[in-house]
């Protein structure tokens, strides 16, 4: 005990002395949640559009303006020809281009179907998929209404639609981009942060010929990897609570469930991405390795913990791959605990996978590193 | 009787050899002088002493604890210091000798105890809220030092602890070893100084990984046999290609800064006389010269 209250006391003097990199472990909390807290919008609204009405008629300026009244498209640009309409879609200018042939209103007056063409760029996904499924919803919209308005007019009586799908979005009814995104920065940063920091700890001491003079003392190996990893858990709480923080007053975040309870499994995490660093540390002879592997640890964190990118679509292999990381597991923590309100009896495995993943890698740390001694 | 007993010792790395078959034993009390260049597996034996290297084969023992098996106890025993300061230059003074105090497992008054010694034994009472990265090569040493041996160790390494230091703190370092010397600790020191191994009880030489000559330094000087003769001139490899062009007889010749050095059969001493050479008693340099050359041709013959 005494080894190990030797080893912390040196951590956080080092910690206090090295002003720098502690104002940018609480600084870069903020900073991140702000820009991408207010950045990132997965719900793409307001595509610049550009318009080539041939019917110009009253059917077509309904239309457009049902479009416009979507939102999730700006009318910025008036055509004439279709050329023109390519020419501002290949540039960039617009995102969506939407062609309303002459016949609309003949169309639509003999009751035969009424084509309009809606080109979307879609060399950026996200948008198109966002254009595509809002031009749908209007032109059924419009498709609905006027046929009912048909029957109406041939029978006299008022229809209701046979189908009345009832779409009720539970935990986030209005969409709020920034109430998915800050649970998963405030995941992203620990990593980041928890997994830097120790990775680079050991390996320091290792550069810097003080681990030689470790290892001669009768310092044992895990109070070693303990006494690297515990003043990390505060700086990891003082990161996830200027996290929830900025959530909370900044971004209106709600925490539905135990906040308690919420700090409890940040510990885990904490402990589980501390543990990887170790690990890397005690596998990389240089900081500038630690460093690589580090990255090769964070690019997978962001893209197939479900993060970005939902885990569902992902091909089985990958969805498997991401249940090898930490953050898998505490996003869904995160998201169950402060989005959904849920508490332990539904997030045991999550809690269960995270337990193992920390004794799994203790332990292969602490043998790794006993190797490396001799 | 012997602190550390040492059997046939060997590292290889790879296809290297470099610890080979060592032997040695090192008197309770005494300091031994392990000399030999850069590279010649000095270092390398220490620290399979000292548990950071695993021997490749042959045994060691320290106190009787075998370096391989006891590996943790002879930890509390030992005191190790590297030609590297290895101590943390964004600690001050007092911080890093806390720290060992603590990895150690001291108690407190014992710690506060034995700090206080050894900031008066470095001279370092005065700098103690300095930070180590402001301390100067002799001071960082000192207090690596002090540091290796708050713990009172019966045994203490030095590995070229002197390096890189100024004449004035080599000294310094010197009367620290041997106030500790003198109290009973037992000291394996390596360096190429060989001002400095003079000071040892005992000496060993080692080259290209082997342990070529071992004893206490007037034993090794009075090994040599025949006459030593230092010929003062300002080119000694001229004069060198003189003596051997002239056919003249010697065991051995080779320069010597501004000397060249010539060692001859008793009988051969006339043949020297017109080159004013005088008669002088070996150093430990000349023992280790001679030494080289000699294991050398053992090896080509």
């Amino acid at each position: 005990m005494i080894r190990l209250k030797a080893l912390l006391i040196k951590e956080f003097i080092q910690m206090r002395r090295d002003r720098l990199t502690f104002v940018m472990m609480i600084g870069f909390p903020i900073i991140q949640l702000l820009v991408f807290g207010f950045a990132i919008n997965t719900d793409v609204k307001h595509l610049p559009t550009i318009v080539f009405d041939q019917s110009l008629s009253q059917d077509s300026r309904d239309f457009i303006a049902s479009l416009t009244a979507s939102q999730y498209f700006d009318i910025t640009d008036a055509s004439t020809s279709y050329q023109d309409v390519t020419d501002h879609i290949q540039s960039g200018k617009t995102k969506v281009g939407i062609i309303i042939p002459p016949d609309l209103s003949a169309n639509l007056k003999h009751g035969q179907s009424a084509a309009i063409q809606v080109i979307v760029d879609a060399s950026d996904s996200m948008a198109a998929s966002s254009a595509i499924s809002a031009a749908q919803m209007v032109g059924q919209l419009k498709s609905q209404e006027i046929i009912l308005n048909r029957l109406q007019g041939y029978t006299g009586k008022t229809f209701a639609l046979p189908v009345d799908v009832r779409i009720r979005p539970w935990y986030n009814p209005d969409f709020v981009s920034a109430f998915y995104m800050v649970p998963g920065i405030l995941g992203i940063i620990l990593t980041m942060t928890m997994v830097m920091i120790t990775s680079m700890a050991i390996v320091r001491e290792r550069e810097r010929g003080t681990l030689e003079q470790l290892i001669v003392t009768p310092l044992k190996t895990h109070e070693l990897i303990l006494g690297k990893i515990i003043p990390y858990v505060f700086v990891g709480y003082a990161q996830a609570t200027v996290a929830l923080l900025v959530g909370i007053l900044v971004f209106d975040l709600p925490i539905r469930g135990s906040l308690g309870l919420l700090y409890g499994l940040t510990s885990l995490f904490i402990i589980a991405s501390l543990a990887l660093g170790v690990l890397i540390s005690t596998l990389s002879k240089t900081q500038m390795q630690a460093m690589q592997m580090s990255f090769f640890i964070f690019l997978p964190s962001i893209l197939l913990s479900g993060f970005m990118f939902p885990r569902e679509a992902m091909p089985l292999f990958f969805n498997w791959l991401g249940n090898l990381l930490p953050l898998t597991f505490y996003l869904q923590i995160l998201r169950g605990i402060i989005l959904k309100g849920v508490g332990l009896s539904v997030l045991w495995t999550q809690i269960l996978a995270l337990v193992v993943f920390i004794a799994i890698v203790l332990t292969i740390s602490i043998k790794k590193f006993q190797k490396k001694l001799a | 009787m012997y602190a550390v007993e040492i059997t046939n010792l060997t590292r290889r790395f790879g296809e290297f050899t470099a610890v080979n078959a060592i032997s040695l034993k090192i008197k309770t009390g005494s300091i031994y002088g392990f000399l030999g260049p850069n590279g010649s597996g000095k270092s390398t034996t220490i620290r399979m002493l000292c548990g950071l290297l695993a021997p490749t084969s042959g045994d060691a023992t320290i106190l009787g604890l075998d370096i391989a098996k006891d590996s943790e106890a002879i930890k509390h025993k030992i005191g190790y210091m590297s030609q590297k300061f290895s101590l943390y230059d964004d600690l001050t003074v007092i911080e890093n000798l806390k720290f060992y105090a603590g990895l150690y497992s001291l108690s407190q008054p014992e710690g506060k105890r034995r700090i206080a010694q050894m900031l008066a034994l470095a001279g370092l009472e005065n700098r103690q809220n300095e930070l180590a990265a402001n301390l100067s090569g002799g001071w960082k040493q000192r207090l690596a030092l002090g540091c290796s041996i708050l713990h009172n160790p019966p045994i203490l390494f030095l590995d070229e602890p002197t390096g890189g230091v100024d004449p004035k703190s080599r000294r310094m370092f010197w009367d620290i070893i041997y106030t500790l010397s003198q109290a009973g600790t037992t000291i394996m020191v390596t360096t190429h100084f060989m001002d400095e191994a003079e000071h040892c009880d005992e000496i060993g030489f080692i080259y290209n990984g082997g342990l070529i000559a071992s004893g206490p330094p007037s034993a090794l000087k009075s090994s040599i046999n025949g006459l030593l003769l230092e010929i003062p001139t300002p080119e000694p490899m001229e004069l060198l290609a003189a003596i051997t062009s002239r056919q003249l007889p010697y065991l051995d010749i080779y320069p010597f800064g501004a000397n060249l050095h010539v060692l001859i059969a008793e009988e051969h001493a006339s043949r020297y006389t017109p080159f004013a050479a005088n008669l002088i008693s070996p150093s430990l340099e000349d023992v280790f010269v001679h030494l080289v050359k000699s294991h050398r041709k053992e090896v080509l013959a």
